[in-house]
C-alpha cells in the first residue's frame, strides 16, 4: 500500500493537502509520518477555522434522530439514558445517514479543524462543541525503524500519546460526552475510570465548567491519581476492582442527576471512540489498513474503530473495508480475547491481575459487540504476559520514540505475536493502536529501564566511565 | 421441583410486583415456559424470536451463569435459587431481587 494523498479537487488555489489560515494558504497538512511539529499552528488554526465558520454563519446541522436499542431495535428519545427498557440491551445513537451523505465529502473533512470536530458531522451532538476543541487528530506514524526490528513491511503506530490535552484516546470520547452533557443541561459529570477517564473528565469538566465527581478504584497508579487530583475534582477512590466502582456508579446514577459520562451518557460518549477509526482512515489516504491491532478493555474502542471503517464505506468516503481487526488483552485480564480464541458466543467475567490497569476490566460491557466486530473483520486476539509488556513498551520507546503506558505495551506485544506466528503476514499493511502515555505508568517499568551512570563533574571521570563502559554499552539501534 | 425465581425490578409489573416467584420447573427453558404461563408477556422480555434467552439478561442458576453450565437446557432442582439480572445495571434498573454478593461481582458493567 502506497501512502498517497486523498484524491481531491483543488478548489481556489487552496491544495487539497493544505489548510486556510486566515485566507492564507500557510501550511501542509500532516497525513503520514504525521509530525508532531507546529501542534500550537494547528490548535490557532482550528481557533481560525471556527471562528470564519461562525463569522460566515454556517449552519450546523444535527443528524441524530435519537437513540435505539443495538438489540432490538426499539427507538428513543436522545436524552441521558443508556438501557432499552424492553429487553435490556444497550442503546446506540441513531443518525440520518441520508442527511449525512448529502452533507459530508472528504474536501470538507480534510478543510475542518485539526481535532476530532473535523467530523462532526458524525458525532452525537445538536449545536457547535464546546469540550475537547484541540483533542485528537492524532499522528499516525510510520514505523519504519520498529517495522525492520519485526520484519514487517509496512507498520503505522496511531499515536494518541500525543495532541490529547491528557494524554489518552480518552480525550476523544470525553469530548463528545461533556459537549452532550452541555445540551442536556447537566451541571455536574462523573465517571467510574481505571484512570485514563478520571484524568480526561477532571480536565475538561474543569475547563468547561461542570461539578466533578469521579470514582476510581483505590488501587491505581499513583501519576493517575495525581493527574487527576491537580484539576481540583471530587476524587472518591473505592475499596474495589473497577467492576465493583463501576456497579456503584450505576447506582449512583439511577439516584442523581448527573451526567456519568460512561453510564447514562454512554450512548454518546462511546461515539467519540469512532474519530480513532477514521483518522487511521484518511490519514491512510482514504483506507482501510489490511490489519488493525487495538487494546480492548470495555471493548468499545475497537468496536467504535469497526464502527467508523463501515460508516465511512456507506457514505461513500472509502472504496471498500479490507481491514481485520485484532482485540489485544493482558493475559491477567483477557474476558474478550478469551471468548474470542475459543470461539464462544459467551464472554466470562474474570478477576483481574495485570500491570495493564486501564485494561483491568473483568465484565466488559461491550465485550459481545467487540467480539462480533472481530469475527466479522476475519481478525482473531492475542494475549500478552506482564513481561512481554514491558518489553514492548521498551521496544516501542527504543525504535520509534514513542512512550507509551501499559495498554500500549499489551497492544505492542500482542502485534508482536500475532506476526510472529504469521497470523498478520510480513507484507501487509498493519496499524497498532498506542492509546496512552507512559508519563502515566512508570512504576510499571521503573525496575526494568536501568539506572543512569553517575559520573563526577570531570572530563577524567567521563572518559574512564566511557571506557569501563564501551563494550558493555548496547549500540543504539 | 419446585424453584425459586427471583424477579429483576423491571419486570416486577409483571408479577404482581413480587420480587421472588415459585415455579415448578426441570430445566430453564422449563422454567421460563412456567413463567409466562403464570406471568403472561415475561417470556418475550427474556427470550428473544428464537426463544434463546437475550443478550443483555442473564440468568444465573444459584451463583453460577448459565451460558457457563447447559444453556437453556440447563437442569434446575428443587431448592435451587435463579436469578434473572439484567447485564446493564443502574438507572432505574438498579434495583435488582437482592442479588448475593458472588452475584454482584458478575453483574455486567461499562466502562
Amino acid at each position: 500500500m502506497i501512502p498517497r494523498q486523498p484524491p481531491g479537487k483543488k478548489r481556489g488555489g487552496l491544495g487539497a493537502n493544505s489548510c486556510k489560515i486566515r485566507g492564507e494558504e500557510t501550511c501542509k497538512r500532516p497525513l503520514l509520518d504525521a509530525s508532531r511539529r507546529g501542534r500550537f499552528f494547528y490548535m490557532e488554526e482550528a481557533l481560525s477555522l471556527r471562528a470564519e465558520r461562525s463569522n460566515d454563519n454556517e449552519k450546523i446541522m444535527s443528524f441524530m434522530k435519537g437513540l435505539k436499542c443495538r438489540e432490538c431495535g426499539k427507538t428513543y428519545p436522545k436524552e441521558a439514558i443508556y438501557v432499552c427498557e424492553y429487553c435490556f440491551g444497550s442503546l446506540e445513537v441513531d443518525y440520518d445517514y441520508d442527511a449525512i451523505k448529502k452533507n459530508i465529502s472528504r474536501e470538507q473533512i480534510e478543510d475542518g479543524p485539526q481535532s476530532i470536530w473535523r467530523y462532526r458531522a458524525l458525532l452525537p451532538i445538536d449545536g457547535e462543541p464546546t469540550a475537547g476543541l484541540y483533542t485528537g487528530f492524532t499522528p499516525l506514524v510510520k514505523a519504519a525503524t520498529l517495522a525492520k526490528t519485526l520484519g514487517v513491511k509496512e507498520l503505522y503506530i496511531k499515536d494518541d500519546t500525543v495532541c490529547h490535552p491528557t494524554f489518552s484516546f480518552k480525550d476523544r470520547v470525553v469530548s463528545v460526552a461533556l459537549s452532550r452533557a452541555k445540551e442536556l443541561g447537566f451541571d455536574t459529570v462523573a465517571c467510574a475510570s481505571t484512570g485514563n477517564l478520571a484524568n480526561s473528565v477532571a480536565a475538561h469538566a474543569a475547563k468547561n465548567g461542570f461539578q466533578r465527581y469521579i470514582f476510581i478504584p483505590h488501587d491505581l497508579e499513583y501519576a493517575k491519581i495525581l493527574a487527576s487530583l491537580v484539576y481540583n475534582p471530587n476524587l472518591i477512590a473505592v475499596k474495589g476492582n473497577y467492576d465493583d466502582v463501576n456497579r456503584l456508579c450505576s447506582e449512583i446514577a439511577g439516584k442523581y442527576r448527573w451526567a456519568f459520562v460512561n453510564v447514562n451518557i454512554r450512548p454518546y460518549y462511546a461515539e467519540g471512540s469512532k474519530t480513532f477509526g477514521y483518522e487511521v482512515a484518511e490519514q491512510l489516504g482514504w483506507q482501510t489498513p489490511q490489519h488493525l491491532v487495538c487494546p480492548a478493555a470495555s471493548g468499545s474502542l475497537l468496536t467504535k474503530i469497526w464502527k467508523a471503517f463501515k460508516e465511512f464505506y456507506q457514505l461513500g468516503l472509502i472504496k471498500e473495508v479490507k481491514s481485520k481487526l485484532y482485540c489485544a488483552q493482558a493475559e491477567g485480564c483477557s474476558p474478550i480475547a478469551e471468548a474470542i480464541q475459543n470461539k464462544s458466543d459467551a464472554i466470562r467475567p474474570v478477576k483481574p491481575k495485570t500491570i495493564a490497569k486501564s485494561l483491568a476490566i473483568g465484565n466488559p460491557a461491550d465485550g459481545y459487540y467487540a467480539k462480533d466486530a472481530v469475527f466479522e473483520s476475519g481478525g482473531t486476539a492475542a494475549k500478552a504476559a506482564d513481561d512481554e509488556i514491558r518489553e514492548a513498551i521498551k521496544l516501542l520507546a527504543r525504535t520509534e520514540g514513542i512512550f507509551t503506558e501499559t495498554a500500549g505495551g499489551v497492544t505492542l506485544a500482542c502485534t508482536i505475536k500475532l506476526i510472529e506466528s504469521g497470523v498478520i503476514p510480513k507484507d501487509e499493511s498493519v496499524v497498532v493502536a498506542i492509546t496512552g502515555n507512559g508519563l502515566k505508568t512508570q512504576g510499571a517499568i521503573r525496575d526494568s529501564v536501568g539506572e543512569p551512570v553517575m559520573i563526577e563533574p570531570s572530563i577524567k571521570s567521563f572518559e574512564s566511565i566511557l571506557k569501563e563502559k564501551e563494550s558493555k554499552m548496547t549500540p543504539a539501534k | 421441583m419446585s424453584v425459586q425465581v427471583r424477579i429483576p425490578t423491571p419486570l416486577q409489573k409483571l408479577t404482581n410486583h413480587q420480587e421472588e416467584v415459585l415455579v415448578q420447573a426441570d430445566t430453564i427453558n422449563g422454567l421460563i415456559e412456567a413463567l409466562e404461563k403464570n406471568h403472561p408477556g415475561i417470556k418475550e422480555r427474556i427470550c428473544d424470536e428464537k426463544g434463546q434467552v437475550r443478550r443483555f439478561v442473564n440468568i444465573f442458576l444459584n451463583d453460577e451463569d448459565i451460558r457457563f453450565l447447559e444453556k437453556e437446557k440447563t437442569t434446575v432442582k428443587d431448592g435451587d435459587v435463579v436469578s434473572i439480572i439484567p447485564a446493564i445495571a443502574g438507572g432505574s434498573f438498579s434495583g435488582t431481587a437482592s442479588p448475593s454478593e458472588g452475584l454482584l461481582r458478575r453483574i455486567a458493567g461499562q466502562s
